[in-house]
């Protein structure tokens, strides 16, 4: 007699051995899976939920600075290794991993006013307000031996910013005029200057190494080419711009960081119109530093705050403060591209997450893909004004959040002013600029 | 010309020292106050300031004495004579006297060019600025492409990759190379004695061979493959191992049948396939057979088997379990039937197949090669019917008809089969014809052309008689089951005839369809008439091929009542223009005329009215019915909960009156859920043009519960990664396969290279 039963092929489900991965069968019938969209919404609100629960980007503190940090250092061979430059004339070298310093130089007397690293990361230069760049080793000095610079360059005039060539052994330094020097001389190769006002800061592209840019104190930023020895345009804006970086993934953009709140995303080629105004800091912003993805770039400013701006977009993505955190005066964007970490007033050095939420240390293989699934959840719902209320808040200091507000009053009470104006007169006699020409005064050939 | 322009210059010169010599006089003047005719000078100044007091004399005469010491050289012209230099006096001197050598000189002069002013140095720099910045921002251009590429990537991943230097051989380094000095060429020589290969294939074959050697990722994989095939073999013999450790009989016999069966499953492929290796596999089969018969296993020989002999008689299952070896025994000593079936296998295989297949699976595959695939299933129905009616008919047939059969004769067959459908299929739809006659005078009565309505009579009188063949059929149908297969055969060679025929009819009647609208002019309507009884009465005698026709003549009628319908408009307005030509007013009316006909269904407003009561009961709250039977009170069949308990339950909350409920012309739609809008996006996001689009992306799932795993893989891959713990250096040219921009492709005196010098330090 023949029974008829149900019968599976065990084949199917067993495992061979233990260690072999249990077998899930699945069907992907549609209609076994209904309310396809409605489930996806309810996964991306509860991810950008977690989101914000597990935002805690402030890592660590490090202190030791006995006066306000003025200037920060990447090394270029090495992640853990920073390099910090205060106000009293110490420059300090830190080891990230550990958090403590391991290195400290009573560089100059004064500010230290710019550091800097040589390409090979053996080396790094210093410029103080008592006239003169120093050239220090990266290790420190032996047993019994002084703790002295490689060279000291004693200049006629203070310089208030150095940034070192990314492949030759060229630096360049500014003050009164831009001046360019070889490592091996103590005079400079070469001086460039257009105007007659003190020079802030001067930074080397990155991927064209001969070009340079700098911005001055009577509101403009110049672009040099090292090898023609020749500025080459020069850009004036509303207020003075307090530093520019180059994107190292583009070569032809520059971000400046402006006195007037705002940031200034420029195509060299093309300086007459921004490509980008990004605006959300309600005080100068004091720094700027592109992430090594060349997609996002961090701000700092007088406002007590840092902000995370991508590209392309006008407004910042993140916002990081803390209580203690004073003004910041410089920032730096670590280069693999995961932390950033910025200096302040009150003599601190504080890292951060790039990412606020992002979980630190090895991902097994499903959170990377619940990670991945997540994110991209975020990206799709992100229109919907749940998820987008959600994601985009965030807790600020009082006097950051009535500034704004202040603020705000104020651009739509010249916004209104601008558009009765046009009202009431004679049309086309009121041009109407747009946001991006409005901060431009003009460009120089 | 050049004559003039010199003579200008001159005049111009005079000009000048006409301006200059104003000035120099007062100075002048003053300072010969010392000298002793001081007195003289004195009055005459006085007699000067007395004489311009009148304001005349402006032109003062002055007179050359005598030489003074000091004669200014600008004196020499005005102050003197008093009548100026006339510019007409100088000309003449030019053309009188001979100036030619000077003449020629400022010639000279004029045509040479005149170096220009040197430019500011402000207006140089910004030259050279200007010149700089093009030639730099000609440079940076090249980016533009590799910059657009990295922002619309789907993915990028850093550090970026970099590509590892292709090693070229060392004869496309030294191919250009020659030897040139004489060491070089005693060199060679030495090197040629010694049969060294010198230019074209400079490796040994030793070294050629190093070089063809796998590289080193094949070497990985051919050491991964190696690596699993090690670790397959052991994986296998552990489970081997396991298995036989296994102590279990029962396990064993499972396997041992399982086994069995697995084998006899392929010697039956094996004999589909390949036929001699299949014997040889047999004659393995009778040996074992032989080994048992020969051996005592499965006899009643065994210990075993005893003890169950004994216990045999008292007790079933020992019994049972004695039958059951015996019969293995049997079973396994029984000489295989395969074996003889296919010695004739080779005989008569189609045989075989025959006799296996069942009848109607072949009359199906028939059909199947047949002209129509669609009536597949009509057909199976159809075999299955005409089975019970073949059958009586073969019963009387010898039963060799059927094994007779060849394939020549299998054809008839299958035509017979699809003549049958085609029976089956006039049947049907000679009954939905029926219908639509019962439905067509209502439809015609309407139409007020009296053409069609002839036309149609004719068609009415056609359809009776078609009613008529078909109840003649329908009687023939019944007797066919006793009217022997031969007579049935008969119309299967004339069917298709008419099969052929049907288009050119199709035609006709499409013409005299054609000849409906025309008829008001041409009165020849009883042409196309003669033609369709002509051919009739040509069809009449045999009633069984004109079954196609009539099949024919039936869809006609449904086109042409469908033309009816739809194009009795148009009809009417191609009547109306040939009338109204002539006056426009009337056109105008007739066109108000049409829109009231147009319209004449519809009543706007009492549609719209009818809409919105619709519209209002719909949003209407409904009442929801709580009443719990038998809740409280006695419930059961015919049992009703009582009305005070349904007036309690039952709830009819009365919403919020209606937006447009004093507004009688407008209908406001209230769907609008303000708890579902908070979820809702207002606006079309920015990167989308069109909100179908965006709803589109939004329906796609993106999860692994909708997708399968690598697709769910692709859809979730993030935009950037990065390497953890990775330094990510700024983009190089090299890396993206453009030079990098070095220092000598522009002009430089300012930088000298000491690169890497430092590195040590």
């Amino acid at each position: 007699m023949k029974v008829k039963m149900l019968s599976r092929n065990p084949d199917n489900y067993v495992r061979e051995t233990k260690l072999d991965l249990q077998r899930v069968p699945r069907n992907y019938d549609p209609t076994l899976h209904p309310f396809e969209v409605p489930r996806e919404y309810v996964r991306a609100l509860n991810a950008t939920k977690l989101e914000r629960v597990f935002a805690k980007p402030f890592l660590a503190s490090l202190d030791g600075h006995r006066d306000g940090v003025n200037c920060l250092a990447k090394h270029p061979k090495n992640l853990a290794t920073v390099l910090s430059g205060a106000c009293d004339g110490e420059v300090r070298i830190w080891n990230l991993t550990q958090r403590n310093c391991i290195r400290t130089i009573q560089a100059h007397e004064g500010f230290v006013r710019g550091i800097c690293t040589r390409f090979c990361g053996t080396s790094f230069f210093t410029v103080g307000d008592d006239k003169t760049v120093k050239q220090w080793k990266m290790d420190g000095p032996g047993y019994g031996e002084e703790e002295e610079p490689l060279h000291t360059i004693l200049g006629k005039t203070v310089y208030t910013g150095i940034d070192h060539h990314w492949k030759e052994a060229v630096f360049a330094t500014c003050g009164q005029q831009v001046d360019i020097w070889d490592e091996q001389r103590t005079n400079p190769i070469c001086s460039m200057t257009w105007g007659f006002d003190s020079i802030s800061s001067v930074k080397f592209n990155p991927v064209e190494t001969f070009l340079l840019g700098s911005c001055a104190s009577d509101r403009n930023i110049v672009l040099y080419d090292m090898r023609q020895a020749t500025p080459l345009k020069k850009v004036i804006l509303d207020m003075r711009t307090n530093t520019i970086c180059w994107n190292p993934m583009e070569a032809f953009i520059f971000t400046a960081a402006n006195e007037d709140y705002n940031l200034y995303t420029f195509d060299m080629r093309a300086l007459d119109t921004p490509v980008m105004v990004h605006m959300d800091h309600v005080s100068a912003v004091l720094d700027v530093d592109y992430s090594p993805t060349g997609k996002e770039f961090v701000s700092a400013s007088f406002d007590k705050s840092i902000r995370i701006f991508p590209v392309d977009k006008s407004r910042s993505r993140e916002v990081y403060h803390t209580k203690r955190m004073q003004h910041v005066i410089c920032v730096k964007w670590t280069s693999d591209s995961k932390y950033i970490m910025c200096g302040s007033d009150e003599m601190n050095i504080r890292l951060w997450k790039a990412n606020a939420s992002e979980k630190l240390g090895v991902l097994t293989s499903r959170e990377k893909a619940a990670k991945d699934y997540n994110q991209k959840l975020k990206e799709k719902f992100q229109h919907y004004p749940h998820i987008k209320r959600i994601a985009r808040h965030r807790h600020l200091p009082k006097s950051i959040y009535s500034q704004i507000q202040e603020q705000r009053i104020m651009k739509e009470a010249r916004r209104r002013k601008e558009v009765n104006r046009i009202k009431h007169s004679k049309p086309g006699s009121v041009p109407i600029v747009s946001e991006k020409k409005k901060h431009i005064v003009a460009v120089v050939k | 010309m050049n004559v003039n322009q010199v003579a200008e210059s001159l005049l111009a010169l005079s000009q000048q020292e006409e301006l200059v010599d104003l000035p120099k006089n007062c100075p002048l003047s003053e300072n010969e106050d010392d000298g002793d005719s001081d007195g003289e000078r004195k009055h005459q100044k006085l007699l000067e300031a007395i004489s311009s007091l009148d304001g005349k004399n402006r032109g003062r005469l002055a007179e050359r004495s005598e030489a003074s010491l000091k004669v200014s050289e600008f004196n020499v012209s005005s102050e003197g004579s008093g009548e100026k230099l006339v510019l007409a006096d100088l000309l003449e001197l030019v053309k009188t006297s001979s100036l030619a050598t000077v003449k020629k000189q400022l010639n000279r002069v004029k045509s040479r060019k005149v170096v220009e002013l040197p430019l500011n140095k402000e207006k140089i720099e910004q030259i050279h600025r200007e010149v700089a910045f093009s030639k730099t921002s000609r440079v940076l251009s090249k980016w533009d492409s590799i910059v657009l590429k990295n922002q619309q990537a789907e993915q990028l991943a850093f550090p970026l990759g970099r590509e590892r230097p292709a090693i070229a051989p060392i004869e496309h380094a030294l191919s250009g190379w020659k030897a040139r000095t004489p060491l070089e060429q005693e060199i060679f020589n030495l090197l040629h004695k010694n049969k060294r290969p010198v230019t074209d294939p400079l490796l040994t074959p030793m070294e050629k061979a190093s070089l063809r050697a796998m590289s080193l990722e094949e070497a990985k994989m051919h050491r991964a493959e190696l690596q699993r095939a090690r670790a397959l073999q052991s994986y296998y013999e552990a489970k081997a191992r396991r298995e036989k450790k296994i102590k279990s009989k029962k396990y064993h016999k499972v396997v041992k049948k399982g086994k069995a069966r697995k084998a006899s499953k392929e010697l039956e492929q094996l004999q589909k396939v390949n036929p001699t290796v299949a014997l040889e596999e047999l004659e393995k089969f009778e040996n074992a057979r032989m080994m048992e018969r020969m051996s005592l296993k499965h006899q009643n020989s065994g210990k075993w088997a005893k003890s169950k002999a004994i216990m045999a008689k008292y007790d079933l299952e020992a019994r049972q379990a004695m039958q059951k070896q015996l019969a293995k025994n049997k079973e396994l000593t029984q000489k295989l039937q395969v074996a003889s079936e296919i010695e004739e296998e080779k005989g008569c295989t189609e045989e075989v197949e025959e006799l296996l297949v069942p009848h109607v699976v072949n009359e199906v595959q028939m059909n199947v090669d047949g002209p129509n695939p669609w009536m597949l299933r009509n057909c199976t129905s159809d075999t299955r019917e005409a089975a019970t009616q073949e059958d009586p008919e073969q019963l009387p047939e010898p039963a060799t008809h059927e094994v007779s059969e060849s394939e020549g004769e299998e054809r008839p067959v299958a035509e017979e089969e699809i003549l049958l459908r085609d029976f089956e299929e006039r049947r049907s739809l000679r009954k939905r014809s029926e219908l639509n006659q019962d439905a067509e005078p209502a439809g015609i009565q309407e139409t007020k052309d009296s053409s069609s309505q002839e036309v149609l009579s004719e068609l009415r009188a056609l359809s009776q008689k078609l009613k008529e063949n078909h109840q003649s059929r329908k009687q023939k149908a019944s007797s066919e089951g006793t009217v022997p297969q031969v007579q049935r055969e008969e119309p299967a060679p004339e069917e298709e005839a008419p099969l052929l025929l049907q288009r050119p009819e199709r035609v006709q009647t499409l013409e005299e369809l054609e000849g409906l609208g025309k008829e008001d002019c041409f009165q020849n309507k009883e042409i196309p008439r003669p033609v369709l009884e002509g051919q009739q009465s040509e069809r009449t005698p045999n009633n069984r091929p004109d079954a196609p026709k009539e099949k024919k003549e039936k869809e006609q009628l449904i086109d042409l009542q469908n033309l009816l319908t739809t194009q009795s408009p148009s009809v009417r307005s191609l009547a109306v223009p040939t009338t109204i030509e002539e006056l426009e007013d009337e056109e105008e009316r007739d066109q108000r005329q049409m829109i009231k006909e147009a319209f004449a269904g519809d009543d706007v407003i009492r549609n719209f009215l009818k809409e919105k009561r619709e519209a209002v009961e719909a949003s209407k709250p409904k009442d929801v019915d709580l009443t719990l039977p038998g809740w409280g009170e006695w419930g059961g069949v015919g049992l009703k909960p009582s009305t005070k308990k349904r007036r309690q339950f039952l709830k009819a909350p009365e919403g919020p009156p209606r937006k447009d409920k004093n507004l009688p012309n407008v209908i406001i739609s209230e769907k609008r859920n303000i708890h579902t809008a908070a979820h809702r996006v207002q606006v079309l996001p920015y990167p989308f043009t069109h909100h179908r689009q965006f709803e589109r992306t939004i329906q796609t799932p993106v999860g692994s519960t909708w997708n399968t795993q690598r697709a769910f893989q692709k859809l979730t891959t993030p935009k950037v990664v990065t390497k953890p713990g990775h330094i990510i250096k700024p983009i190089k040219a090299e890396d993206v396969g453009y030079q990098s921009s070095s220092r000598s492709d522009l002009s430089c005196h300012t930088v000298e290279s000491k690169t890497n010098h430092h590195t040590s330090q």
